[in-house]
């Protein structure tokens, strides 16, 4: 059988996270919210 | 279409100020560069995906502790929060990153025998025989230089006092040894080289 000497590429050029990743992450911005009082910090995460 | 032209400084202190989209916008502008870079260390999709997640979410929260302070340096300075957690990744699992054996790339590329090979061997014994004829060949004079400071490896001084000749001649005749043996190297087209 021919031999191909074509390169395979390693990777794809453009690469892009799945997108409920994305969604997971723009939800969890949403619902985190973060409070300072003195030196405490709150982490709130809204459900 | 407004967001696409907006610098990302201005985006963070949107985000930073309420505005969610912005952080959608900053995401979408960068996703494939970091996403990349993550999978270009730790080749696994999964783990890939895995510490895209927790960039951002550290991303996230420093922003919304208002910590960030490096206005303008957005990107590099989320590559650096990615960069620090593949390091953890490595140091957690105790795995170096390593080659697969691939088509245009063999692991033996990497590992390399130094030790002569049986040809470079042979080649090196033909040399040396070669070169022995030759040397025999020359004048009993300078074929006495020669093999004291070559193979005996004695220094001038020692071949000048052994041969009972001055320092000068015993040079001279190592010149006039080196220069015949070049001379008739050429002549023959002998190939004296490993």
């Amino acid at each position: 059988m021919a031999k191909l000497y074509s390169k395979k590429k390693k990777a794809n050029p453009k690469m892009s996270p799945k997108k409920e990743t994305v969604n997971f992450l723009l939800n969890y911005s949403k619902a985190l919210s973060i409070t300072k009082v003195g030196d405490l910090t709150f982490e709130n995460i809204a459900n | 279409m407004a967001n696409v032209v907006l610098p990302d400084a201005v985006l963070v202190k949107n985000y930073v100020g309420g505005d969610e989209n912005a952080l959608a916008t900053l995401i979408e502008r960068h996703q494939s560069k970091i996403y990349g870079f993550i999978y270009s260390k730790v080749m696994d999709r999964d783990v890939t995906e895995d510490i895209f997640q927790d960039t951002f979410i550290k991303v996230i929260k420093t922003l919304k502790t208002k910590n960030y302070n490096e206005e303008g340096k957005f990107l590099p300075w989320v590559m650096r929060i990615s960069h620090n957690l593949i390091v953890d990744y490595f140091r957690k699992t105790k795995k170096m990153p390593f080659n697969r054996d691939t088509e245009e790339f063999s692991v033996f590329s990497l590992m390399t025998d130094n030790s002569p090979n049986i040809e470079s061997k042979i080649i090196t014994e033909q040399v040396e025989v070669d070169l022995q004829r030759l040397i025999s060949e020359l004048p009993d004079d300078q074929r006495e230089v020669l093999v004291m400071r070559i193979y005996d490896d004695l220094s001038f001084k020692e071949i000048a006092d052994l041969t009972g000749v001055s320092i000068n001649t015993a040079l001279g005749r190592m010149r006039y040894a080196l220069m015949n043996l070049r001379k008739v190297i050429e002549k023959n087209q002998i190939i004296l080289t490993n």
